[in-house]
């Protein structure tokens, strides 16, 4: 396909590709800064909605639906739900509501922070911008191919997870009950 | 056709783990705190599909070219369900922890020290 130019006047050439993407990244950049810096846990857990429903977005662009959907289904749908039916649970009214304090540790993490993410921009990342052109299969990430690699290379893995998922099962109710 | 480069998704992939990990030292509040846990595990996830889609991983060459792209995916997969259970857990521990004190203050929390 063609790519098609955009109307001048913009700083630098942009493939609309490119746009799309600076547009996704932009809305995922802000609701993850808006699940940090709100005060009322229900909000930072719709903005984490957002961010996880822009991921997949994301991940669709990437070509790899299948995980893009998986997103959709156990991040915004089972995680998000189990997140704020404990919110409900727990009931946080008015008086327990933490008031966040302006504390030291504020002004020494988001420094860090930002030290931190331009050390790996700078020493992880710099040297890999030469890779510009997508080098998997078009339909790598279709549920064939992925259903396939799962369930022959990764077989041991996938069992093992099973088991896991189990474990977590067993645990979490046992945590929960009021009594054992 | 230009497309976006590798470097643009890591980079939302750094910005999003670093607000994630800002968050999880300055936030009191445990399901806050969870929830920066999530967004540090979904730009990880995020690197991962990157990195298999533009460069595939170096495995030695009796393996099928199909194994080249689908690790990444693959670390994925494994990510997210491991992530499921460890939700199901923790909030588990923190309503157990909810009932036991009636507050929910992680700068507070100081039973487990010895």
């Amino acid at each position: 396909m063609e790519p098609i130019p955009l109307p001048p006047g913009l700083p630098f050439v942009l493939t609309w590709n490119q746009l799309s993407f600076l547009i996704l990244a932009g809305i995922a950049t802000l609701f993850a800064i808006g699940v940090v810096v709100m005060k009322n846990p229900v909000r930072s857990a719709m903005c984490l909605v957002v961010n996880f429903l822009i991921l997949a977005i994301v991940y669709f662009t990437l070509n790899s639906q299948l995980l893009g959907i998986t997103q959709v289904m156990v991040y915004a749908g089972a995680i998000m739900v189990l997140f704020l039916f404990v919110m409900m649970l727990l009931n946080l009214r008015a008086k327990t509501v933490l008031s966040e304090k302006i504390d030291p540790r504020m002004f020494v993490a988001v420094p860090l922070g930002l030290a931190l993410l331009a050390g790996i921009c700078y020493q992880v990342f710099w040297p890999l911008r030469e890779f510009v052109m997508p080098k998997a299969h078009d339909s790598y990430g279709s549920p064939q191919a992925i259903g396939i690699t799962l369930f022959t290379d990764y077989a041991y893995p996938f069992e093992v997870t099973s088991v896991l998922l189990l474990v977590g099962v067993v645990g979490s109710v046992l945590l929960a009950k009021r009594k054992v | 056709m230009a497309t976006v480069p590798l470097f643009w998704y890591l980079i939302l992939g750094g910005i999003m783990f670093t607000a994630g990990a800002v968050g999880v030292i300055i936030r009191r509040n445990p399901v806050v705190v969870f929830m920066c846990i999530e967004l540090m595990l979904n730009a990880v996830n995020l690197t991962f599909l990157a990195f298999s889609r533009y460069s595939p991983t170096l495995l030695p060459a009796d393996r099928l070219p199909s194994d080249h792209w689908m690790a990444g995916q693959m670390a994925v997969i494994f990510v997210m369900a491991v992530a499921a259970a460890e939700v199901a857990v923790g909030l588990g521990i923190i309503m157990a922890i909810f009932r036991l004190r009636e507050e929910v203050d992680l700068d507070e929390m100081s039973e487990l020290q010895g």
